[in-house]
């Protein structure tokens, strides 16, 4: 016997439990033993005397010491194989259960003499009369490949599981499925694979009528399985996809919300197939009932709900098109939920209900959480901009929510007229001087530049516009950023548009911006402007005032590519998140866990390396800090682009440059967005797929510094930013080519970054 | 899939923890503990750090918690979440630290019964319940034949039934009962802007052998058609008749309803779980009978008062009556006293602690009308508060009354033994605290 542990504690008296003579005794003792299991304390010292108890007629115990065994089979292998006899035997007992649970616990030890003891007791169990134990093996031949994939090919366990999708036991069907598609899932994962690899798992037209058969006869969670197993198939020709949609549709009508969607998802990939227009329409008019109906779920699954009806209705804008008032929010609802609903609610949006909506965020607006209220007051933006109809109702609303001189009301309603300004110019200028009244209330940047925007805008029809300006130039260097740029562009408008009176006001400001401020971009402004203005005016004129496109909302928040694959994972976690499955799984990535590892590993020497890291961790803190526990195993090699490799530093900690070069589209930016969170985080379109996302970080101009600062305060983006660049920064560039191009937006934070080193 | 899966107390101590795969160890749940548990600004079910995602739902200061690293079924993860609350409650009566802490034996099989390598098993209470017991005694020398039933059960295409022969009942019942909660979400003028009823029917058969039933709701797409085909044999011909057919949204039904069916046209057939499910859930918008009417009227007297006159109205027929009828009023934070009078049934008083007027009538008939009147008064404070405004809510039960109109038509058993059977149905109406009217526009 290998180590026991000291005669006293704890652990020894159990020890001493499990060996009584007493049955009780020792039954109560596994109990406890699983008990510190549980809350993290080390016994595997006992494994020898809890290995002794597994002999029993009494299930219950016997799980238990099964369970034991599950968590220390890795720790003592050469313990193990003293349970081996054990598990041989159970596998042959009369009792189905007690055959089930061997071949279930086998499975998962983890130990490498266990497994080849395995196969022979897996072979016997995969054809066992009983289905239970069939669906139990079937499993576990999963299970094995996960370990040791070459015993699976070569004991044949993979043609098996093919003969068993035919099994007449629906349930053993389901779990073969899964099964299948676990292994083909992780042999897809490997790099190198051969395109007739046995462990792939196509789904031929034989398996599919099998896999219909099955459907409707076995469990939800079974169902879930095959529906994904359905979404794969590849359809000849559109009478099949007809055929598989006609037999999927059944699934909606099923109590558990996790089937409804699979099978939404399934519909969605086949109506691609589909010629015949009646029966697409009917399929979206059968869909739109379950849809809402999840919306009585648990507020977890709903939020799920939510996040893929957004993405179906990007694909499909008509299909809850009379269900707007279902998405009200209810007052207890909880934040994320209220948030998605609040989405929805502006994409359903339209002249036949835009008054009900308006009432109910003016009702949202006068609840507590601030996030919600602002996220409410920029929908009424929105809505002012999808509608044209609606503007005035829209800005009427906002008038009387200023009204209400709440702080972080008035400023986000400041910011959203901003928008709508932007949306219809000269229309709403009798509002500026309700504004200007609150502009003692701002405090927040982009309430003030949005304030500035407005009053540099309309300088020739405010009478004191340079008074107003004036307040902000004496603050000038206290100013953020964004606002110093804002009031610089600002001012240099209305000289332009009152040259007169308001000489000495620009002399000022380009004088503060050119010598105190401590902002590149905001200097490098100043000086394009006091170039601009000294050498052509004319030109000045065409350049600042110029005309601006017009802004519009996105019908999509995410590219059409990444669409299509989103809605082939309906109600996967890339679905919920809007972003591939790439940016969050696999490929180096490694999990939370090995983070902690590496941590404690890295605690010891204290190398350069590790101070390099530290530092790293610091400057990117409070930005994106998930992302440096995902460190990158293999170096950074492609799409790098070379400005950033060639730093020291980050050659050494490939998950910082990850970080720097825009690549780690991290789903945690999403939550971040959803709960409306620091001013860069992207209501921008989604990355395009794949993990060099945000790439060619190039080299920036002076041009493209300024728009990047635009962007600080672009995000402004209560309007998404999408497409046109609502963003005020980049509102005074007279030509396309100073523009940011969307594509460069998101990945404006991260190079804001690179300041830092 | 699922890659492990565990209980957490309110403080982010590990209960139940199961690794149903070898990707993580037992260390990740510190990692759900410092970044969920101690971090108050987590606002969102799932949490994904690098790879990893965690899934939690709270439930009575516990947190269940699944992990995984995969690009996992989101919907499905949480639907197994709250099914395992289910059944946790179903087992224990209710789902607690010192439930789960009592009990954590069983909750280890039962965690392991219901999932698989990370893939949900067969998660139907009642056949759970036949082999994973809480006396230990019975599952310690059960026969090998008694265990080939129940996993013939477990995996069977009526995984939901025993096998008909052993089902035996000297009395053949079956009791169906419709209950509906009515959400009303009324502006401040009365008007209704938004009402809709989330009905279940539930069901108790206790039906020897292997009863085939045929359910008939007065469904207006069933009532239709069977108006259209006049001329076909339709057993249905008496109920026929009148408007009063139901328009139902969406139904969903428990996994013994045959889909195919339903979907083919509208029929309910099915044979039953042995003794106590949910049959189908229904949702409906149109026509909705609101058994009360709300009618407030707030005013504000300068900054130092507000008047409240509430009018409650019962619109349902004088035979029926509205029971436990609770009224909650909010009133503005800095509201010191409050003065209320009623007109009518009931009392009614002010609770300070959570600023509400609560106003409680036992029994209010049907045709009856009730008011009553408060008068609030505030402290003038210099700091305007932020009050959300929270709307006035409404919880009441309604016995023999359906908001959506819904009736249940018939019900059929066929048995091969021919039995006759009893079958009794009940309808209830309820407010879940989703009956609400705002106070102030």
């Amino acid at each position: 016997m290998s180590i026991r542990a000291p005669r006293k504690g704890e652990n020894y008296e159990l020890s001493v439990d499990l060996n009584s003579e007493y049955r009780e005794k020792r039954k109560d003792a596994i109990k406890r033993v699983i008990a510190s299991m549980t809350v993290g304390k080390d016994v595997s010292g006992l494994f020898p005397d809890v290995l002794k108890n597994m002999q029993t007629d009494d299930l219950e115990q016997k799980k238990l010491v099964y369970l034991y065994l599950m968590n220390y089979a890795k720790t003592q292998p050469e313990l193990v194989i003293l349970a081996v006899n054990t598990f041989v035997k159970d596998s042959d007992d009369p009792n189905p259960l007690v055959r089930a649970l061997a071949i279930r616990t086998m499975g998962v030890l983890r130990a490498e003499k266990i497994i080849d003891y395995l196969c022979d007791p897996l072979q016997k169990c995969l054809r066992d009369e009983n289905p239970y134990v069939r669906k139990t093996a079937a499993l576990c031949v999963a299970k094995l490949y996960d370990l040791k994939p070459e015993l699976v090919i070569d004991n044949g366990f993979l043609e098996q599981l093919h003969e068993m999708i035919a099994d007449s036991n629906p349930m053993v069907v389901a779990n073969t499925v899964a099964a299948l598609t676990d292994i083909h899932t992780a042999a897809t994962s490997q790099s190198s694979l051969s395109p007739d690899d046995p462990a792939l798992f196509p789904i031929s037209a034989s398996i599919l009528t099998k896999l219909l058969i099955a459907l409707n006869e076995c469990s939800e969670w079974g169902r879930v399985a095959i529906l994904n197993a359905l979404a794969r198939y590849v359809a000849k020709d559109d009478k099949e996809s007809e055929h598989i949609c006609e037999r999927v549709v059944p699934q909606f009508q099923h109590v558990n919300g996790s089937v409804v969607l699979a099978a939404v998802k399934v519909i969605m990939i086949h109506m691609r197939g589909v010629r015949r227009d009646d029966l697409i329409k009917q399929l979206v008019r059968k869909m739109a009932p379950p849809l809402v109906t999840l919306l009585s779920s648990p507020p977890e699954v709903q939020w799920v709900a939510l996040r893929n009806i957004n993405l179906l209705l990007q694909k499909r804008p008509d299909i809850l098109s009379n269900e707007m008032r279902v998405f009200f929010c209810k007052y207890n609802d909880p934040l994320y939920v209220k948030v998605e609903k609040l989405d929805i609610m502006v994409r359903l949006a339209g002249e036949n209900n835009v008054d009900a909506l308006l009432s109910e965020l003016k009702e949202y607006a006068s609840e507590v959480d601030v996030d919600f209220v602002r996220k409410s007051i920029k929908a009424i933006g929105q809505t002012a901009i999808k509608i044209d109809a609606a503007a005035e109702r829209c800005v009427h609303v906002l008038l009387e929510l200023i009204d209400t001189r709440v702080s972080y009301v008035v400023q986000e309603a400041v910011v959203v007229m901003k928008d709508i300004f932007r949306k219809y110019p000269s229309t709403y200028e009798g509002i500026i001087p309700t504004l200007c009244a609150n502009l003692d209330e701002l405090d927040e940047p982009e309430a003030k530049a949005s304030l500035i925007w407005i009053i540099g805008e309309y300088a020739n029809k405010i009478d004191n516009a340079d008074e107003l300006l004036g307040i902000f130039v004496d603050t000038f260097v206290e100013e953020s950023y964004p606002v110093q740029l804002q009031t610089l562009t600002a001012v240099v408008k209305l000289f332009l548009k009152k040259p007169d009176s308001s000489q000495g006001i620009v002399q000022r400001i380009l004088n503060t911006a050119t010598k105190d401020c401590d902002s590149p971009d905001v200097r490098d402004r100043a000086y394009i402007y006091w170039r601009l203005l000294s050498t052509d005016p004319g030109a000045a004129k065409a350049v600042v005032l110029a005309q601006r496109p017009p802004i519009s909302i996105p019908r999509t928040t995410v590219p059409p590519a990444l669409l299509e694959e989103l809605l082939g994972e309906v109600s996967s976690l890339a679905s919920v998140y809007h972003k591939p499955e790439e940016t969050f799984v696999g490929r180096g990535r490694v999990g939370a866990d090995s983070v902690v590892q590496r941590k404690t590993d890295a605690d010891g020497p204290s190398d350069d390396r590790f101070s390099a890291q530290k530092a790293l961790q610091t400057v990117a803190a409070g930005q994106q800090a998930e992302n440096l526990l995902d460190f990158d195993d293999t170096p950074a090699v492609e799409g790098r682009p070379s400005g950033l490799a060639a730093t020291e530093v980050l050659s050494h900690t490939p998950a910082a440059a990850n970080l720097l070069a825009g690549t780690s589209s991290n789903p945690l930016d999403d939550l971040v967005s959803i709960f409306g969170a620091p001013a860069a985080a992207p209501a921008t379109p989604a990355t395009p797929a794949g993990p060099s996302a945000g790439g060619g970080g190039g080299p920036h101009d002076v041009f493209g510094g300024l728009g990047g600062m635009g962007m600080g305060m672009g995000s402004l983006g209560s309007l998404g930013s999408l497409g046109s660049p609502a963003v005020p920064g980049a509102l005074s560039s007279p030509s396309p080519s100073v523009v940011v191009p969307p594509s460069q937006q998101n990945q404006q934070p991260q190079d804001d970054l690179l300041g830092l080193f | 899939m699922i890659s492990a899966f565990f209980i957490f107390n309110q403080k982010g101590e590990v209960l139940i923890s199961r690794l149903y795969r070898t990707d993580f160890k037992r260390s990740i749940a510190d990692v759900f503990r410092i970044q969920v548990v101690s971090n108050p600004d987590v606002r969102s079910p799932i949490i994904t750090l690098g790879s990893t995602s965690f899934f939690h739902v709270r439930v009575n200061n516990l947190y269940v918690v699944a992990v995984t690293k995969t690009n996992a079924n989101a919907a499905l993860v949480f639907e197994f979440c709250y099914r395992f609350i289910n059944i946790c409650k179903s087992y224990f009566g209710k789902m607690d630290e010192e439930s789960i802490k009592n009990n954590f034996v069983v909750v280890y099989e039962l965690v392991d019964e219901i999932n698989d390598f990370g893939y949900p098993q067969n998660s139907e209470i009642d056949t759970l319940k036949t082999y994973i017991t809480t006396e230990s005694v019975v599952s310690a020398t059960q026969a090998p034949e008694v265990s080939s039933r129940i996993t013939a059960q477990a995996t069977g295409a009526t995984s939901w039934r025993r096998n008909g022969d052993d089902v035996k009942y000297k009395k053949n019942e079956a009791f169906v009962d419709v209950v509906e909660v009515v959400n009303w979400m009324g502006s401040a003028k009365g008007t209704t802007l938004r009402a809709d009823v989330d009905g279940h029917i539930q069901m108790r058969a206790y039906l020897s052998g292997t009863p085939e039933c045929k359910f008939g709701l007065n469904d207006k797409l069933v009532i239709d058609r069977g108006a259209a085909g006049l001329s076909g044999p339709s057993s249905g011909l008496a109920d026929r008749g009148g408007g009063d057919a139901v328009e139902l949204d969406d139904c969903q039904f428990h996994q013994c309803v045959r889909l195919n069916d339903f979907d083919a046209d509208r029929s309910i057939s099915f044979i039953p779980p042995d003794g106590e499910f949910e049959l189908m859930r229904y949702r409906a918008t149109s026509n909705i009978k609101l058994p009360l009417k709300v009618i407030p009227t707030v005013t504000e007297i300068g900054t130092t008062k507000v008047s409240y006159d509430i009018t409650l109205k019962t619109t349902f027929s004088p035979k029926l009556s509205a029971t436990n009828v609770v009224v909650r009023i909010p009133t503005p934070l800095n509201t010191t006293d409050v003065d209320v009078g009623i007109l009518g049934t009931g009392k009614a008083k002010y609770v300070p602690a959570e600023n509400v007027i609560v106003w409680k009538i036992p029994r209010l008939q049907g045709g009856q009308e009730c008011s009553l009147s408060a008068m609030a008064k505030l402290t003038s404070t210099t700091t305007r508060q932020v009050w959300a405004r929270p709307p006035i809510d409404v919880d009441f039960q309604v016995l023999m009354f359906t908001a959506s109109g819904l009736i249940v038509r018939f019900l059929k058993v066929f048995e091969k033994s021919n039995y006759h059977s009893i079958k009794w149905v009940r309808y209830l109406t309820k407010a879940n605290g989703g009956y609400q009217v705002r106070e102030l526009t």
